[in-house]
């Protein structure tokens, strides 16, 4: 991975002078990394068509900065980078309190059929979503999407034994809810108190001026 | 979880760590809606 690929703004600057073949091979590796995206993306908002919104968001910005990418390193590494700081600007603008849908998320998340997951896909949801989001997107990266410890350092920008810490916590949080009988539950009118609530305390917590640091 | 389900899978492997991963994949798996397909179309269009 190269630097960290800071915000692009979509428009307004000079980009495109790769020759057409490096465009055509960029172009062609940002599509393969689109389900990922949309993976990483739904694990941190919780909502489908925001998470799209956040990924074709991030697509259009890795496209204006694809001059900062450097070819034969991990495009899914260098996206995901874009995605995190783009999620992380729409929490501080508040884009997304008070939108976590926990009946489109329910409807969602169904395992496909003859695929009987042990675990509910929804209680497994609802379950990441009550924790703190940096252990949550540790784990998320780490657990589901397969990057390395120091590959999730590079793209959290903070120390591998910080995402250590993160993903070890998380995983003792997922535990200990299971062993106890406590995994979030969705409840009979839908609501999912557990979760929204995590959300919206991160909500607060960005918004004020913290960080998923 | 369901309250019938054992709290732990293999040893050293927790029940949720393949609910995880399962949940991410099936994200993963899920067919791309129009709209990215669009989207990258354009990308050319946009960048010139």
């Amino acid at each position: 991975m190269t630097d960290s690929p800071a915000p692009a703004g979509s428009t307004g600057e000079p980009r495109n002078n790769r020759p057409e073949h490096q465009r055509i091979a960029f172009k062609r590796e940002l599509t393969g990394v689109i389900p990922h995206l949309r993976a990483f993306a739904r694990g941190l908002c919780g909502r489908p068509d925001l998470a799209d919104d956040l990924v074709q968001e991030t697509l259009l910005k890795a496209w204006a900065a694809q001059e900062r990418f450097e070819p034969g390193t991990s495009m899914r590494a260098w996206t995901f980078v874009i995605l995190r700081n783009a999620y992380l600007t729409d929490m501080r603008r508040n884009r997304f309190r008070g939108e976590y849908d926990e009946g489109v998320a329910e409807r969602t998340l169904t395992a496909p059929a003859g695929q009987e997951a042990p675990l509910h896909l929804g209680d497994m949801h609802r379950a990441l979503m009550t924790l703190p989001p940096e252990r949550r997107e540790a784990l998320l990266l780490v657990g589901a999407g397969g990057f390395s410890y120091e590959e999730a350092a590079e793209i959290c920008q903070c120390a591998v034994g910080t995402i250590k810490s993160r993903v070890g916590r998380a995983r003792a949080a997922l535990t200990r809810m299971i062993e106890s009988g406590e995994m979030p539950r969705r409840t009979h009118d839908g609501e999912d108190s557990a979760a929204h609530a995590s959300i919206m305390r991160d909500l607060d917590h960005v918004s004020h001026g913290g960080s998923l640091e | 979880m369901r309250p019938t389900a054992s709290s732990e899978g293999k040893r050293g492997k927790p029940e949720w760590a393949d609910g995880l991963r399962h949940l991410y994949d099936s994200v993963v798996n899920e067919p791309l809606p129009d709209s990215f397909a669009d989207l990258i179309s354009k990308l050319d269009e946009s960048g010139k």
